[in-house]
C-alpha cells in the first residue's frame, strides 16, 4: 500500500502471472495543476478570492478541479491568511469549515503529510477543499480554532492520527487513543496489527498479512 | 447503613472515590471543607451520558462553571482497517461507526465511492429509491432512540417504552429486506445488495400507517407536558452563530431557525424528487430539537409513501450498476442466518461455467480497482452532515477514508450548551445533540 508505484496486484512477484492484474500499474497520487475555465463556479470563487488577496499566486501552489471537486492547495504560511478570507469575503462567505483530515503518503518526499479541510459556504451553498501538504521532519501546521471553533476536535484527532502539530491549538492532546499511547495509528508506517487465528491445523493470517491484501 | 467514601489527598485537592451507597457521608465530607468549587467526573460508565461519555464537570453549588468531554472509550480503529480491505469490504465497516444510523453511514461511504469510480449517474434509480426509502426508515428508528433514551435521561420512562416498541417496528421491516436488523451492510457500491422481497412494499405500507397512529402516542405524553417543558425550554442553547462556529449541523442547527438540510440544499439519491418539508424552530433550546425530532418523523413517513409509489412503477428493474466489473456477481438472498448468494448461482458457477466463477473469486477476493484521486460525499444522517472523505490511489482497497461525523463534531458543543447552568440540564443538553458514541469514536 504504501508504495507510490507498485505493478502487479494480488502477491504476485517474481513469477508468472497467473492473476491477470500483472499489468495494473498503481501510481502516486499527484496530478498537476488543473487549467482554466475550472468550470461551474470554481471559476468565480478563484477570481474572487484573487481579488481579495493580492498574494493568491503566492498562497496557492496548485488549483486542482477532479470529479466535481475543487482543491486549491495552499502554503502553510498562508494558511490562515487564506482561510480568512475565504470566510469574511462577502462573496466568498466559506462560514463553515468541516474539520481537518490527515493523509500520509510516505513516498512525497519533503510533504508526506497532506491537511485536507472541507469548506462549505451555506450563503452561496458552496464546497471547496483546501490542502496543506508539510514535510514529515517538521510536522507543523497554524491551527484554524481561531477562525473556526468546531475545529478543536478535528485538529486534536488529526495530531493524534498522524501527529502534526498545530501550533496555536488551545490544548492539543490525544483524543481518540489514551494520552500515553506511542505512535500515529494512521501513518502508513503505523502497522495495523492483529493476530494469525488458528482453527483445525489451518492458519488465517492476520489481516495485514494475508496475501489478497497486500 | 451508610459506607463512608473513601478519600485521599492529591496535588490537586482531595479526592473521593463514590460508589453508590455512601453519599451520606460524602456529603458530610464534602460539607466539611471550606472549598466552593468541586470537580466532578461523570461517566464513562453513567446510565445518562448517552453512551460511555465520560464528562468532567467544574461546579460551584449545583451551577456548572465548565463542562469537559473525554471520549475515545469505543475507538475502533475503523478507518484504518478499511485501509485492508477491498472498496466492498469497507461498506461492512463503516456500518458499524454510528450504530443507530447504519444506512446513512453507508450510503455516504457509497456515495463517495460511486464518485471517485465516476458512476453516480449510472446507478439504477430503483437502487436510489430502495436507499432513500432505507434511509428514511433508518431516520425513524434513529430518531426514535433519540426521543425514547432523551425523555428517559431526563426522568420520563414511558416515551422510551412507546419509543422503542415502533423502532422494532422498523427494524423488523429491515430484517425482512435486508436479513439484518442493524449494521446490514446493504448498500453497496453501485447499488444495493439485494432487491427487496416480494410484499415488502405491502408490508412497509401497513408499518407506515401504524407508526403514524402510534407516534401520537408519544407527542400526547410529551408535547405540551408542563414538566417535561420545565426541564427542556430555555435549556442547552445555542444560537445560529454559534452552530455556525462550532460546525454544528443537523436539528441542533435547525433548532436555531436555520434551514439547512442537505437533501434540499445537496441533493443526492433522487431526493429533489420527494416532496417534504425541512422542519426548523427558533428557540434553539432542547425542547425546539425535540420538536423538531418529532416532526421529522411525519415528513420521514411522507418520503417513505413516495418511495413506495415509484418502487411500484419501477418493478423488475435493476438495483445494481450494469457493469459486471464492479456489480457482485450474484444477486445475494435472505438465508437462515442472514445474507447468501443465491443458489441458481452457484449452481452456475459451481456446474457450468468455469468463467463465472474466475470472475466471481476475482471480484470477490481482489475486488475491483477505483482510479486514484479523492472526493468528499456527505448525506443528511439524523444528526447532521455526515461526510466522507475517500483518497484512492488506484488500488483496489481504499488508501484513506475519513468520516466527519456529525456526532464526533455536535458533541463539542456541550461546553457552549450547559456551563452556567445547573447540572440537572446537561444530561438533557447531551441528549438533544444526540451523539451515538460509536460515531464520535469510531
Amino acid at each position: 500500500m504504501s508504495d507510490s508505484t507498485q505493478k502487479g496486484s494480488f502477491g504476485v512477484s517474481g513469477t508468472g502471472d497467473t492473476s491477470g492484474f500483472g499489468g495494473l500499474v498503481r501510481t502516486a497520487i499527484d496530478s498537476g495543476s488543473t487549467e482554466r475555465p475550472y468550470g461551474g463556479y470554481f471559476d468565480s470563487v478563484a477570481d474572487d478570492l484573487e481579488r481579495a488577496y493580492p498574494e493568491f499566486s503566492d498562497a496557492i501552489e496548485r488549483v486542482v478541479v477532479d470529479r466535481g471537486e475543487l482543491t486549491l492547495h495552499v502554503k502553510r504560511e498562508r494558511l490562515v491568511d487564506v482561510a480568512r478570507i475565504l470566510r469574511d469575503t462577502e462573496s466568498l462567505r466559506f462560514e463553515v469549515c468541516l474539520g481537518v483530515n490527515g493523509v500520509h503518503y510516505p513516498d512525497q518526499a519533503g510533504r508526506e503529510l497532506h491537511a485536507v479541510y472541507p469548506l462549505l459556504s451555506m450563503t452561496h451553498n458552496r464546497r471547496i477543499r483546501l490542502e496543506v501538504s508539510i514535510p514529515d521532519s517538521d510536522p507543523h501546521l497554524p491551527s484554524l480554532v481561531e477562525l473556526w471553533a468546531g475545529n478543536n476536535w478535528h485538529e486534536r484527532e488529526t495530531f493524534d492520527m498522524f501527529g502534526i502539530i498545530f501550533d496555536g491549538h488551545p490544548g492539543l492532546t490525544r483524543i481518540l487513543m489514551p494520552d500515553d499511547w506511542p505512535g500515529h495509528p494512521q501513518r502508513k508506517d503505523y502497522p495495523l496489527g492483529g493476530i494469525a487465528i488458528e482453527y483445525k491445523g489451518a492458519t488465517v493470517p492476520a489481516p495485514s498479512e494475508r496475501r489478497s491484501y497486500k | 447503613m451508610t459506607t463512608e467514601a473513601s478519600s485521599r489527598e492529591t496535588t490537586e485537592g482531595r479526592v473521593y472515590s463514590v460508589t453508590g451507597g455512601d453519599w451520606d457521608s460524602l456529603v458530610t465530607e464534602i460539607g466539611q471543607t471550606k472549598e466552593e468549587r468541586v470537580v466532578i467526573n461523570m461517566g464513562p460508565q453513567h446510565p445518562s451520558t448517552h453512551g460511555v461519555l465520560r464528562l468532567i464537570l467544574e461546579l460551584e453549588g449545583e451551577t456548572v462553571t465548565e463542562a469537559r468531554a473525554g471520549i475515545g472509550y469505543l475507538h475502533t480503529g475503523i478507518e484504518k482497517n478499511t485501509e485492508y480491505r477491498t472498496w466492498t469490504q469497507g461498506v461492512t465497516f463503516v456500518t458499524r461507526m454510528d450504530y443507530l444510523a447504519p444506512l446513512f453511514n453507508e450510503a455516504a461511504y457509497c456515495l463517495g465511492v460511486e464518485k471517485l469510480l465516476g458512476i453516480t449517474n449510472d446507478v439504477p434509480e430503483r437502487a436510489s429509491v430502495i436507499r432513500v426509502m432505507m434511509m428514511e426508515l433508518n431516520r425513524i428508528s434513529s430518531h426514535m432512540v433519540a426521543l425514547g433514551t432523551g425523555a428517559l435521561e431526563l426522568g420520563a420512562l414511558s416515551p422510551m417504552i412507546f419509543a422503542f416498541r415502533e423502532r422494532e417496528k422498523v427494524l423488523d421491516l429491515f430484517e425482512m429486506i435486508s436479513g439484518l436488523r442493524m449494521n446490514m451492510a446493504y448498500i453497496r457500491p453501485g447499488g444495493v445488495a439485494q432487491d427487496i422481497p416480494l410484499g415488502a412494499v405491502t408490508k412497509i405500507r401497513e408499518t407506515v400507517k401504524e407508526l403514524r397512529h402510534n407516534f401520537k402516542d408519544n407527542e400526547k405524553l410529551l408535547v405540551g407536558n408542563s414538566i417535561w417543558m420545565k426541564r427542556t425550554q430555555g435549556i442547552g442553547y445555542l444560537d445560529l452563530a454559534g452552530c455556525i462556529t462550532l460546525g454544528v449541523t443537523g436539528p441542533v442547527l435547525r433548532s436555531a431557525g436555520m434551514p439547512w438540510d442537505l437533501r434540499k440544499t445537496e441533493p443526492y439519491c433522487g431526493y429533489e424528487n420527494y416532496d417534504f418539508d425541512v422542519i426548523t424552530t427558533d428557540t434553539c433550546d432542547v425542547y425546539g430539537r425535540f420538536l423538531i425530532r418529532m416532526q421529522e418523523l411525519e415528513q420521514s413517513l411522507r418520503i417513505i409513501e413516495q418511495a413506495c409509489d415509484k418502487l411500484g412503477n419501477l418493478a423488475g428493474a435493476p438495483v445494481m450498476v450494469a457493469d459486471k466489473k464492479i456489480a457482485w456477481p450474484a444477486q445475494l438472498s435472505v438465508g437462515g442466518d442472514g445474507m447468501g448468494n443465491s443458489l441458481n448461482h452457484i449452481r452456475e458457477i459451481m456446474g457450468e461455467s468455469m468463467e463465472a466463477l474466475i470472475h466471481h473469486f476475482k471480484l470477490v477476493t481482489e475486488g475491483f480497482s477505483v482510479p486514484a484521486g479523492q472526493v468528499y460525499a456527505t448525506v443528511e444522517s439524523p444528526r447532521g452532515e455526515t461526510g466522507v472523505h475517500l483518497v484512492s490511489d488506484g488500488g483496489t482497497h481504499p488508501y484513506r477514508v475519513h468520516f466527519r461525523e456529525p456526532s464526533f463534531n455536535n458533541l463539542q458543543s456541550t461546553a457552549a450548551m450547559s456551563e452556567g447552568g445547573m447540572i440537572a440540564d446537561i444530561i438533557g443538553a447531551v441528549a438533544s445533540i444526540d451523539p451515538v458514541m460509536g460515531g464520535v469514536d469510531r
